[in-house]
């Protein structure tokens, strides 16, 4: 008999760890999969082009439930069939509908839960936050029935919403606590190009805001009457100086938390998120988490692609191959709204000993910034033109020495390879005394540089790779 | 209009190329060719004269006259230069007025010029850019000869067993002529080709011998080849009794100084067996022919050099038949004619020296009594004249002396005191322009209509192709003009060059006898030519006279030399060293030459966007050794100083090939070519010493103490702009360079501006509607575009702290396209063309993969899948939110 492998929580981290075990050894675990919400399993990251109407449920969907059957992988999905407790000493979990399971490995991915701000009118009808198939919906029958929704949150998540909410025909107004949109990801230049990107698609700012209380409307009826048919509707938002602002939605984007409850109950070690070493394994050895829900090293995720390294890292340690660590790394940011084009990564705020490239074509809307220390890339923004973006990224991750070509880093990866290749028959030739000289001086700055942590994980390899390691 | 063609000649040097013009007149337009039937260059042209067409443009034309830069009416200018002249003869006598001509002119603008001055002035101070590449030569052949003759003609290169070329590169200088000697070379490899020349240059391609000959020591490698003759008995004694006087002395002289073929070569800084094996060359065979050119010529004894030469064909007998002869190639298209016309200070008309029976004569033929009595101030001596006052009116034309002569910071000083500076130009604005008080717009070589002499007495006509540009008039027409306002309207009644031709023709011929005085320089053949005939005149050697009809190809076969006997002169010859030796201070010999695709100071070659690729720069040439004794580095930018004034340059240390460096330690080189309005610190002139031969009064631009220091650039600047911008005051060093649809500024300076990229953006002169594009790294680069509303580049300015700008080529092919694609303004401040293939507008934005990556992907690896894809490229395999498209994509394939 197949050891029993059982994964709660069916987004989009738990469903790519499903794909790399199948496609790496489908027949080492019998699966069972629960999940709460009522499909296969989607593209989370595409509800704002869902929202905003660019993309539909079925362009959205990874994997149906013809899939999990397929592959042979029990599927429990919907919300009667959410995980209520993980009992380790017996080796069970326990769904709202009373299912039991026995598994020999457990994986937790249970993903995060959107912030509210601890402020009163919370929990008025209205106010909500965008997370799943479900928000969408709702914000999308909002956006039929009323004129105005405020975003709460000028962060990625926010931002999306907005522009959706905006395409949706509503009068859509970002409160944000600081002066820039998406702060956390752009500096000052990038982030007031931005804002007057999305001011010229029709959205409002309200910068520097501090939200401290929403208040009900007296006029409007329920959102959604057969669910929240005792509470009274949003009106409008208070502010810290004193403002007010009208609302008749308002999408609260303030940031996510680990959904660390189950495990907490369970008694598994957690901090701010379930704590997990480097395979992705948590303080109990049969169980393992993965995505938004963990705490690794200290950090916490909320963008895909480290999830997805996580993913391939659990199953290469799952299926016994047992070689490749995760690592946490920089993760590129985007932000997925029509003609917008923005990347960040790394240290892009730049200070200390670190020197800045700027690069701007005004006209084209487009502005770089390129982060050095000691002859390093340490941060990128990149905004308007965001097609390096993976070399940038690339250069992070390696630590690669950039002086030989730094002239040309601006200019892509294609022309600082050309560079490169012209670079070491010509060090010899008489007319490079200048290049000769900034190795030298490399070399001398190398020998200063602290060590780069030594790296045995192969994250992007594919999966068949796997399988001939 | 159709097209039509027309048969004119070149602008340039002295082999006087035969062009086909095919001309049309509305566009204002010319296709250049070479022409197959005109016997210089038999349908061969050089880089320089098939961009002719592009030098026509009337951009940088001078097109009416001015008068202390006000535009005035030709009446009004001619009236105040008739005037200053008038009042300068009438108070301070006929020599307070001076002509200052060029080889550029044709013979009939020469004929009149001459006859005024000379004539009906009553002064010899004419002289001319010849002067300065010519008059060692002018000099030799009338102490051998007795007359300026060139013996011998083309062909003889083409029938020679040894051919020396001395200071010439002509593969450089002489292209066509040299394409010629190559031919020949290659299809009779037994011919030897020895080049002397202190530099490895191009035209020791084609040498079995190069001697690189230390700067100035000609003479003595001369000396010492008579001397190897007389000692190996390779004379021609018949020859040498029979037609030639002063033998035995000149071989004294040349024993004395130069007594062994090891003596020979330790004074020529030469290795004694190449010394050895030319000498045994030249012995072997009388069929030789020597060219020699500037090297020989710019030279405190440069006289002596061409007369050393002659003296061991003299001694051969090796002079007047097919394959021989002592051969004098010219830098200029019609320096031939103004030395035929008399053209110089030092020579009356007409092949006619300063003597009473000639003065006599020309003043009988020209109907006037006032023919000058004695030589006039040469070129340098002209110029000191001017600078200390005794010259008080001076009529420049078709010459830029700021930039070309030594000491030429002042000759800009003495013209900037004179009172009266008149300039002809067909250029607006050339360094000596600036300083004129009157300025007469000048036709250009595409609207001169007249005739020149190559290096081998070949008349050929120069056609006009098109009317005169403006207001621009023919030079021949404003000296007449300016000579009737002096009173002398009968004397230069002329309404067309034919008749000036002709009285030139006739002048030749005039009491030529031995009667009267016999000279060499004849074509009174041509002496009643009329206008139709004169615009049908084919290409040919003069003399062509009665024992002459069809011309001569060469002279002095059996003697009968112009000298009272008819026998030729041996000149004896006692070397000397260059005026100025080095000294501590000033350690290295400055050497000055031409490069291959600009001419003289680049007024209309740097017109031409090709012929300013080749170099861009004024340089400096110099001996590794040399370069890394002074620490210097290649490609810096180096002050060149001596007593007399300074330049900047980039440095080019030469390259050693095979063992040979291209030039000989301790001398390095600089073109002659750049001008202050082209250069700030570029020209040479004012670097070079104003040393003269003391018998032809030729400067000795080759050979200049200097010394050599680091100009310490804290920037270099790059500025690319379509319309000429002011030139950046920051920025001491400074070339421009026209390319096509855009003007390239070179720069550098000495103090960095405070904000960078703010003064690089006040370079562009942007107009307000104009994008800019900005890249700033705090390293030291900074670079700055602008493109206008149609998406046409308008400028481009880069400024870096280290000497590593991008090479301009492709940044200035940007101005020729109308908008910029999106590649190519991405890539633009790289100063690279876009690197990679396009990969079209991107699918995948989390990889960055494009849409035509993707299709060629599906096609060439048959890819069926987005998991497929994925596995190949990445693509889709993070977000994932492209699968839709990918999926869209597969479809279509």
């Amino acid at each position: 008999m197949k050891p029993r492998l059982v994964l709660i929580g069916n987004g989009m981290a738990g469903a790519k760890l499903l794909e790399e075990l199948v496609a790496t050894a489908p027949d080492l675990f019998d699966i069972t999969v629960f999940g709460n919400e009522p499909y296969g399993n989607y593209n989370r990251i595409m509800l704002s082009p869902l929202l905003a109407g660019d993309k539909s449920l079925d362009e959205i969907m990874i994997n149906d439930r013809d899939w999990y059957q397929s592959h042979g992988i029990t599927l429990n999905a919907g919300p009667e069939k959410a995980i209520t407790q993980i009992n380790r000493s017996s080796r069970q979990v326990h769904s709202a509908d009373g299912t039991c399971c026995r598994y020999d490995r457990l994986i937790i991915a249970t993903g995060s839960k959107p912030f509210m701000l601890p402020i009163p009118g919370i929990d008025l009808n209205g106010v909500m936050s965008f997370r799943d198939i479900s928000d969408v919906e709702n914000m999308i029958k909002a956006s039929e029935r009323y004129k105005t929704a405020v975003v709460i949150g000028a962060g990625l998540l926010g931002l999306e919403a907005a522009m959706g909410l905006r395409t949706r025909g509503m009068d859509v107004t970002v409160v944000h606590s600081n002066d820039i949109p998406l702060n956390r990801q752009l500096d000052q230049e990038a982030g007031e190009l931005l804002k007057q990107q999305l001011s010229e698609k029709g959205l409002r700012f309200k910068m520097n805001a501090r939200t401290t209380a929403i208040l009900p409307s007296e006029q409007h009826a329920d959102l959604n009457g057969d669910l929240q048919d005792k509470k009274q509707h949003v009106g409008k938002l208070q502010f810290s100086d004193g403002s007010e602002l009208q609302a008749d939605l308002v999408i609260m984007a303030i940031g996510i938390r680990p959904n660390k409850q189950l495990a907490e109950e369970a008694r598994i070690h957690c901090e701010k998120g379930i704590v997990v070493s480097d395979n992705l394994q948590t303080y109990d050895p049969r169980i393992y988490a993965l995505g938004e829900c963990i705490q690794h090293r200290g950090g916490t995720f909320g963008l895909v692609a480290p999830l997805y390294d996580q993913a391939k890292v659990l199953s290469n340690h799952l299926c016994e191959h047992g070689v490749a660590r995760y690592y946490s790394l920089p993760t590129a940011t985007k932000l997925k709204v029509t003609g917008i084009n923005l990347f960040s990564v790394g240290n892009f705020i730049g200070g200390g000993n670190s020197e800045t490239i700027i690069y701007r074509d005004k006209q084209a809307g487009i502005y770089k910034k390129l982060i050095i220390e000691d002859d390093r890339l340490i941060g990128a923004i990149l905004y308007g033109d965001t097609q390096e973006g993976p070399f940038y990224n690339e250069l992070l991750d390696s630590t690669e020495d950039i002086e030989p070509f730094r002239q040309y880093l601006m200019f892509g990866r294609a022309l600082c390879d050309e560079i490169k290749a012209t670079y070491e028959p010509k060090r010899s030739n008489k007319t490079n005394i200048y290049k000769a000289n900034a190795n030298l001086k490399t070399n001398v700055k190398t020998k200063a540089k602290r060590p780069v942590e030594p790296k045995t994980r192969n994250l992007q390899d594919s999966p068949s790779t796997h399988k001939v390691a | 209009m159709s097209d039509k063609t027309i048969h004119t000649t070149c602008a340039y040097c002295g082999v006087g190329c035969g062009i086909k013009a095919v001309v049309n007149d509305d566009l204002r337009e010319v296709a250049i060719k070479g022409l197959d039937s005109h016997p210089s260059n038999h349908g061969r042209l050089c880089s320089k004269g098939t961009a002719l067409g592009d030098t026509i443009g009337l951009s940088e034309r001078l097109l009416e006259p001015e008068v202390n830069g006000q535009a005035v009416s030709w009446d009004h200018a001619l009236d105040t230069v008739a005037d200053g002249f008038a009042k300068a003869i009438e108070q301070y006598g006929p020599d307070s007025v001076a002509f200052y001509l060029s080889g550029q002119f044709l013979t009939e603008d020469y004929y009149v010029a001459n006859k005024l001055m000379k004539g009906f002035i009553g002064s010899a101070n004419i002289d001319t850019n010849s002067r300065l590449c010519m008059s060692s030569t002018v000099s030799g052949h009338k102490r051998a000869f007795g007359t300026d003759t060139v013996p011998g003609c083309y062909e003889d290169f083409e029938q020679a067993e040894v051919i020396t070329l001395v200071g010439s590169n002509a593969a450089w200088c002489h292209p066509v002529l040299f394409q010629r000697i190559r031919a020949y070379k290659e299809a009779n490899p037994q011919v030897k080709i020895v080049v002397i020349d202190p530099r490895r240059t191009q035209t020791c391609d084609i040498a079995d011998l190069h001697l690189p000959i230390a700067l100035g020591a000609d003479n003595w490698l001369f000396n010492g080849l008579l001397s190897h003759l007389a000692q190996t008995d390779q004379l021609d004694h018949d020859y040498i009794e029979q037609h030639c006087d002063g033998f035995e002395s000149s071989l004294a002289a040349a024993q004395a100084a130069c007594p062994s073929t090891a003596t020979t070569a330790q004074k020529c800084g030469l290795d004694q067996d190449d010394v050895a094996t030319f000498f045994n060359w030249f012995g072997q065979t009388n069929k030789t022919v020597t060219l020699f050119s500037q090297g020989v010529n710019q030279s405190s004894s440069g006289t002596d050099k061409v007369n050393s030469i002659i003296n061991c064909h003299l001694a051969t007998g090796s002079i007047g038949k097919p394959g021989t002869g002592p051969f004098s190639i010219t830098g200029q298209p019609n320096a031939m004619g103004g030395r035929e016309v008399g053209g110089l200070a030092n020579t009356l008309a007409s092949h006619m020296e300063f003597s009473p029976d000639n003065i006599d004569r020309l003043q009988r033929f020209w109907g006037t009594d006032k023919v000058a009595a004695q030589a006039g101030l040469t070129a340098v001596e002209l110029f000191n004249a001017i600078d200390d006052g005794r010259i008080k009116a001076v009529w420049i034309m078709a010459t830029n002396p700021v930039v070309s002569l030594p000491d030429a910071d002042k000759v800009k000083a003495a013209l900037q005191k004179c009172p009266l500076v008149v300039v002809s130009d067909c250029i607006a604005n050339t360094d000596t322009a600036r300083l004129a008080h009157v300025k007469f717009p000048a036709t250009g070589w595409s609207e001169k209509n007249g005739t020149v002499t190559s290096s081998e007495r070949r008349i050929s006509r120069q056609r006009n192709l098109f009317p005169p540009a403006g207001q621009a008039k023919h030079d021949w027409w404003m000296i007449c003009q300016v000579a009737k306002r002096l009173g002398h309207s009968e004397a230069f009644d002329y309404q067309h060059p034919s008749e000036i031709f002709s009285e030139h023709a006739r002048l030749s011929g005039f009491e030529n006898s031995s009667d009267g005085q016999l000279r060499d320089f004849d074509i009174s053949a041509l002496e009643n030519i009329s206008e139709q005939d004169y615009e049908q005149l084919v290409p040919f050697q003069w003399p062509m006279n009665k024992e002459y009809p069809q011309g001569c190809q060469r002279l002095f076969a059996n003697g009968d030399f112009f000298t009272p006997n008819r026998k030729a002169r041996f000149v004896a010859i006692t070397p000397r060293a260059p005026a100025n030796a080095p000294t501590p201070q000033y350690p290295l010999r400055l050497n000055t030459g031409r490069i291959r695709d600009q001419w003289h100071t680049m007024t209309r070659t740097g017109l031409a966007p090709q012929l300013n690729q080749h170099i861009k720069e004024p340089f400096i040439e110099l001996h590794p050794d040399d370069a890394s004794a002074l620490h210097l580095r290649d490609q810096q930018l180096v002050s060149i100083t001596s007593r007399w004034g300074s330049m900047l340059a980039r440095l080019n240390i030469c390259e050693s090939i095979n063992g040979v460096n291209s030039i000989r330690s301790g001398e390095c080189f600089a073109p002659i070519h750049w001008t202050g309005e082209l250069s700030r610190h570029g020209r040479v002139g004012p670097v070079v010493n104003p040393v003269v031969d003391p018998i032809c009064f030729q400067p000795e631009s080759k050979h200049t103490p200097v010394q050599i220091s680091p100009y310490q650039a804290v920037w270099h600047g790059l500025l690319l702009t379509r319309q000429k911008a002011p030139w950046p005051d920051e920025s001491e060093y400074l070339v421009e360079s026209n390319g096509q649809q855009h003007t390239l500024l070179t720069l550098a300076g000495q103090s960095l501006p405070s904000e960078p990229l703010e003064q690089i953006t006040s370079w562009l002169n942007a107009a307000e509607d104009w994008e800019l594009l900005s890249y700033q790294d705090p390293q030291g680069h900074y670079r700055i575009a602008a493109i206008d509303a149609d998406g046409k580049l308008q400028a481009i300015a880069m400024l870096s702290t280290r000497q590593d700008l991008p090479e301009p080529g492709w940044l200035g092919q940007q101005f020729s396209k109308d908008s910029l694609d999106l590649r190519t303004r991405t890539a633009l401040l790289s100063g690279r063309a876009p690197a990679g293939e396009d990969i079209g507008r991107i699918v995948c934005a989390c990889y960055s993969v494009g849409e035509k990556t993707i299709c060629k992907a599906i096609q060439d690896e048959k890819l069926n899948s987005c998991d497929a894809i994925g596995r190949q490229l990445k693509a889709g395999t993070n977000c994932g939110s492209c699968i839709p498209e990918l999926k869209a994509l597969l479809a279509k394939a």
